[in-house]
């Protein structure tokens, strides 16, 4: 699998990786700049309030002051607070960066051959001069200059520069795979492109902003997080700012450096130091799953989404039908049909041609047999002939679409006319077989399946039985989404009577039978209407109105232009499954933000318990009962208080880049875990970690 | 502790949670302008009132037009208030002839009354005519709580209602709920404590002679009548100066126990209409378990901590409890538990005098009114005030199970969050920010009536009573100065209207939105968990914030009494 290569960097390594973490050191320090630190408020106010008590320190040193070395160490800590945060960030952007550096390999300066008038001749001219509307020739060898769609021509791709996946795909005019990608190369044939992106806003280019996180919008949610971390510290500013009068009308009086540490322990440092790493690793999780979200709103709206529109073909059923059974004309044996079929699929290594040679051997006790014993030459498989076989010898086997093999029999040609980008097949003269043939593929199609006609030297054989077969797992799958709270609803262009047979198989919620891209619309709007948000994934052209239409559109890395515009995401895998993946990794962005929110905030509960008593001690030492860890000394619960704060942004690291597993249990039993792990643990761990930090302080005599 | 005491409790509880779905009932019915049993009566009067107020009843407005119509009308409260306390001395009904009130004190009282603060500077029977007790005073009693109720449902709208841009007319609201709701019930409750032997007379104040011959003028005046909306408004301010604990205020144990029934009675029922306007009723007594939850601890800690008594006087040979500033009347169970439901409510009427209760049984009041009075709370203002803690608890937890929260079908999003925190800065805001203030003032620290602590806690309280809109004082300070008199009134406004509007403009933001319906996705909002879940949010958000604050006032003024130190 390409995405299992792709995700080799784990996230435990991304800590350890020098590569990584060098840069990212060097980075925490460049994003002190508060410009920078600006976007992010809670830690402004950090910084700002540490610069704040440097300054105050400094004076303190030269005019000669009490406790230098605890402030200073407070201070030290504070610092240390600020570069923890910045560095977590530049963690997360870290696996971004590398990715981006081996994408701006690919977009090296090329030619492109510019087509130009209507004569059409070819002009070399510098990739980077191309506007959005020209029009070039890419020949075997060439890299494609930028993104545009085939308007002429068939050719093979090495997709490999985005996809990560070596082997070439089909790019060809008209159908859904006219989309072509700037930086990939066409390894045979030939095509004309029309340039459909401008330079620096290919698809490649977009990847690298993308992944780099320069263009990185905060997403709805992190904004509405921002507010409530800016409102927390709001009201801790409050509390603390009040608290030296509370002092002195008690007659005691409390030094700036220990009201600052007080604010700092209390804001919600962990979740303010850690929300954009967060973001920027759920990203990167869609990438390094081969998904491109166009923005953090759509990974977000991933993790809400309640209806799942899923394309029966290639997500539900295995893309390949495969041969359940054998037709043969009247006068012809099933054996017979069958040696023909295998001989046909022989080297056929699609798995509808396997399936044929294992129907073969199984019902009909056919074995394999060797092509260069039978000194067969294959005959593949192509969009003009729609059919492949062999031939040895005199011997000729077809087999293929029932209406490429009707038309080769009649005529031993194609009969083919190219009207606009459309090629239609001309309807044959039928004979008596040929009707026989279109007869009993007329009733596999209603059935369900798909209808594969062989011939042997120009004679019609039968048709074989190509059954959708529903995939395996995929049933559990879907009991999954429904215990998320999703709905499936299955998209099919099948009569309702087979639609409703593969529904019932699969498992889906719901289905939508002899679907136009008018009803796809249509269902769309409905369940919108009723508050609902809906994914979808398409790759036609006909599927873009849909694919813009839903809250999550994802568009195959296969499909046409129209349809990666449209969608708010592209798989580089075109695998439709991974729309439910890609939930997941919604939710579990959402999950990793709430999970730690709740912990940082849970965490205050233990921070006042070391702090509040050893602030005024001086003055009530009744408080002392309050001191429930028995911290050693007002010194030192203050410095462990203040240690923990910025050590746990540290231990954190890993479960922002990581994300909290998400598990389909239904939200109330997940709200169960989340709440015991992340909130009553936020309130116990910080009890016992300060007085594991008190102990150290105290043995270390740093206090 | 005794048995007794706990089962009075109790009593209390079902009889409060046995009024919440008929009253709920009936609330939901005439805020959805159905029709009711009073209808053939108050049909009639409705109409005639919008006609001469020229208001369209079927023009519902935007959050924005309801809230400006919601101040205007304060501002036409204030200037009644204001005015008539400047110039009772030349109106009518004023047989102790009382002066003109000072400007300051005038001020406060406005303020005070149509915040629903009910903030007592000034002495009932020793100040205010009778003029200014009906037409100022009650008038603002009824017309303050119904404000606050027409708020929350206007609030509730917002969750029920569905892409839409308006939440309901101010001026229908606020004249449905004063005739439909207050009036009715009051005019019942009146005639109940008239017969309990509560004055109710516009006569002059009675002169006797007591036994040992000594003159003594007795105050009278119209007292059921304002005594009944000021328990059921939760206004709390009294016709005389002890408030509750005034025979003629509080005559029988009868009187008190209603008395507390009816601070609770329609803060508790608005859960139910919350529930019945957004379809499911199990909502709205999953927030009155909240409130439950969080009111039962409270009376628990105080109960125990009155019971109890201190060592002091357990060394004095003084035992049975703490029974300081208590009428022996009520005893410890009736005092302490009207001093958490007063507190807890918003209504600030007091029976006893929480400066006497031991540290700890006088910080729980304290508590209740620093966590924003959301336990049941003030009428309206309970409401609205603990769904702010619900979005927030329901947006910090809510992201955990991986979708955008969502409370009622609502997605809670930036702007919710906005407003929910606007709403609750302004608290800590302007009581730690004052109470800082004023213990440094030296002239405000002259207030005070004892030192340490003690006085620390009396301004704290202070500050934190007006800022919620209690009215509740702590007794021993001084209020009437004018430092107080500003800064308190300044309190009450902030505290009121500071947080009103951005609850309005939630409101506005939660019924444009679109209503969407639950799955198993969806965080459930009605079990324990979710109950468990707001009670922490509120506790560690509302509740640590003044940690330092306590830690201050009450917490070492108990350790210290602990080791025989008093103040």
């Amino acid at each position: 699998m390409e995405t299992m290569k792709l995700q080799k960097k784990t996230t435990a390594s991304a800590m350890l990786d020098p590569k990584i973490v060098v840069p990212a050191i060097r980075a925490a320090f460049v994003k002190l700049d508060p410009r920078l630190m600006i976007k992010n408020p809670v830690m402004f106010v950090v910084e700002v309030v540490a610069a704040l008590t440097t300054v105050i320190f400094l004076r303190n040193l030269v005019t000669g002051g009490e406790n230098l070395a605890f402030t200073f160490q407070i201070i030290l800590w504070l610092w240390f607070t600020v570069l923890f945060a910045n560095f977590a960030e530049a963690v997360a952007e870290g696996r971004g960066k590398a990715q981006a550096e081996s994408l701006k390999k690919t977009r090296t300066e090329s030619k492109a051959k510019l087509l130009e008038g209507s004569d059409r001749t070819c002009r070399l001219v510098s990739g980077t001069s191309l506007k959005v509307g020209d029009i070039v020739l890419v020949e075997a060898g060439d890299n494609i200059p930028s993104d545009g769609e085939v308007i002429e021509g068939v050719a093979s791709v090495n997709e490999a520069a985005i996809t990560g996946e070596s082997a070439p795909v089909i790019r060809e005019s008209g159908g859904d795979r006219s989309a072509v990608t700037g930086g990939t190369q066409v390894l045979s044939d030939w095509i004309r492109v029309r340039i459909t992106a401008a330079q620096g806003s290919t698809f490649i280019d977009r990847m690298i902003k993308l992944v780099e996180g320069a263009e990185r919008q905060k997403t709805p949610n992190e904004i509405a997080l921002n507010i409530l971390l800016a409102g927390l510290t709001i009201i801790f500013v409050f509390a603390t700012v009040t608290i030296p009068s509370y002092a002195a009308y008690a007659g005691g009086s409390i030094s700036v450096v220990v009201l600052v540490a007080l604010f700092v322990t209390l804001i919600p440092t962990t979740i303010g130091a850690l929300l954009s790493a967060i973001g920027i690793a759920g990203m990167d999780r869609l990438v390094r799953f081969n998904v491109l979200a166009m923005s953090g709103r759509a990974v977000e709206a991933a993790g809400d989404v309640d209806t799942l529109l899923l394309d029966k073909t290639g997500t539900i059923t295995l893309g390949n039908r495969q041969a359940t059974a054998l037709r043969p004309v009247r006068g012809v044996t099933e054996q017979e049909l069958a040696d023909a079929a295998q001989l046909a699929s022989l080297a056929d290594e699609t798995p509808e041609g396997r399936s044929i040679v294992v129907l073969a051997k199984e019902k009909y006790g056919i074995r394999g047999r060797d092509m260069k014993e039978l000194n067969a030459t294959f005959i593949p498989f192509t969009a003009q002939t729609r059919m492949s076989g062999i031939d040895a010898g005199s011997l000729s086997v077809r087999k293929g679409a029932v209406d490429a093999i009707l038309s080769y029999v009649s005529g031993g040609v194609s009969q083919t006319v190219a009207s606009g980008n459309t090629v239609r097949a001309l309807q044959p003269v039928l004979s008596e077989l040929g009707r026989e043939v279109r007869t009993i593929s007329d009733e596999i199609s209603k059935a369900g399946g798909t209808p594969l006609a062989v011939a042997r030297d120009g004679k019609l054989l039968g048709v074989v039985h190509l059954k959708d077969i529903v995939k395996g797992g995929i049933r559990e799958r879907f009991a999954e989404l429904r215990r998320m709270g999703i709905r499936t609803i299955m998209i099919t262009g099948d009569n309702p009577m087979t639609a409703a047979a593969i529904a019932a198989e699969a498992g889906v919620d719901d289905f939508l039978a002899q679907a136009t891209p008018e009803d796809k619309l249509k269902l769309i709007r409905d369940e919108q209407a009723k508050g609902k948000l809906v994914a979808m994934c398409g790759d036609g052209t006909n599927d873009a109105p849909a694919l813009a239409q839903a809250d999550v559109g994802v568009a195959m890395n296969t499909g046409t232009q129209a349809a990666r515009e449209a969608g708010n995401m592209v798989d580089l895998d075109s695998n439709p499954t991974k729309l439910i993946e890609v939930v997941e990794i919604g939710k579990q962005l959402l999950m990793t933000r709430g999970a730690l929110t709740t912990f940082s905030i849970a965490n205050d509960v233990a921070k006042y318990f070391a702090i509040i008593p050893a602030m005024f001690l001086a003055f009530y030492p009744q408080l002392e009962v309050l001191n429930v860890m028995h911290l050693a000394s007002p010194q030192s619960a203050i410095l462990s208080a203040i240690i923990f704060n910025a050590l746990i942004i540290i231990a954190l690291i890993p479960l922002a880049l990581k994300g909290v597993a998400y598990r389909a249990v239904g939200a109330g039993a997940l709200l169960r875990r989340n709440l015991l792990v992340y909130g009553l643990g936020g309130i116990i761990v910080p009890f016992i970690g300060i007085k594991a930090i008190d102990i150290a302080v105290a043995a270390l005599g740093l206090a | 502790m005794t048995l007794i005491g706990w089962i009075q409790i109790l009593l209390y509880c079902a009889i409060v949670v046995a009024l919440v779905k008929p009253l709920g009932w009936y609330m939901t019915c005439v805020f959805n302008g159905e029709r009711t049993f009073m209808s053939p009566i108050l049909r009639p009067v409705e109409t005639v009132l919008y006609r001469i107020g020229g208001v369209d009843e079927k023009r519902e407005q935007h959050w924005l037009t309801y809230t400006v119509a919601m101040l205007l009308f304060h501002v036409g409260g204030f200037l009644i208030i204001y005015g008539l306390m400047r110039l009772q001395a030349l109106l009518p009904f004023n047989p102790a002839e009382q002066g003109a009130v000072a400007p300051d004190l005038s001020f406060n009282t406005a303020i005070s009354f149509i915040t629903n603060t009910n903030w007592q500077n000034y002495g009932g029977e020793s100040t205010l005519s009778y003029l200014t007790q009906m037409a100022g005073l009650t008038h603002q009693n009824f017309l303050s709580a119904a404000t606050g109720i027409a708020l929350a449902v206007a609030l509730i709208r917002g969750f029920s209602r569905s892409s839409m841009r308006t939440i309901g007319n101010f001026w229908v609201d606020v004249t449905r709920c004063t005739l439909y709701v207050l009036l009715p019930i009051c005019i019942v409750y009146t005639l109940f404590l008239v017969w309990q032997g509560m004055p109710q007379t516009l006569g002059a104040y009675v002169e006797a002679t007591t036994l040992e011959g000594a003159k003594q003028t007795i105050a009278v005046g119209p007292v059921a009548s304002q005594v009944a909306i000021k328990m059921l408004g939760t206004n709390g301010g009294g016709f005389f100066n002890a408030n509750a604990a005034h025979p003629f205020e509080n005559p029988t144990a009868l009187s008190n126990f209603v008395q507390m029934i009816s601070i609770f009675a329609i803060g508790a029922a608005l859960t139910n209409v919350f529930g019945r306007m957004v379809g499911n009723e199990r909502q709205g007594w999953a927030i009155l378990a909240v409130m439950g939850v969080l009111f039962l601890s409270g009376v628990a800690v105080t109960y125990w901590a009155e019971a109890n008594g201190t060592s002091t006087l357990a060394s004095l040979g003084l035992t049975g409890g703490n029974m300081e500033g208590k009428e022996v009347r009520f005893g410890i169970v009736a005092s302490s538990l009207f001093a958490v439901i007063t507190t807890a409510a918003s209504c600030g009427a007091v029976n006893a005098m929480h400066d006497s209760f031991t540290a700890i049984g006088g910080m729980i009041p304290l508590i209740n009114m620093q966590l924003g009075e959301i336990i049941v709370g003030g009428v309206g203002a309970g409401l609205y005030g603990m769904l702010l803690f619900v979005v927030l608890a329901i947006f910090v937890a809510g992201l955990m199970v991986g979708r955008t929260p969502e409370y009622v079908g609502k997605k809670i999003e930036a702007r919710e969050v906005k407003m929910a925190m606007l709403a609750i800065l302004v608290l800590p805001l302007m009581y730690l920010g004052w109470t800082a203030v004023a213990v440094v003032l030296p002239s405000a620290v002259a207030s005070m009536a004892n030192a340490g602590p003690h006085g620390f806690t009396e301004v704290l309280y202070a500050f934190t009573s007006a800022t919620g809109n209690n009215g509740s004082a702590f007794a021993g300070l001084t209020g009437n100065t004018f430092f107080y008199n500003l800064t308190l009134a300044s309190s009450m406004f902030v505290g009121r209207f500071f947080m009103i509007v951005p609850v309005m403009a939630m409101a506005g933001s939660l019924a444009a939105k679109k209503s969407i319906p639950p799955s198993a996705g969806t965080l459930p909002t009605t079990g324990s968990l979710f109950v468990g879940l707001v009670v922490g949010v509120i506790l560690i958000i509302g509740g640590l914030t003044f940690f330092p604050a306590l830690a201050l006032g009450p917490i070492v003024e108990h350790l210290a009494m602990n080791a025989n130190a008093l103040f």
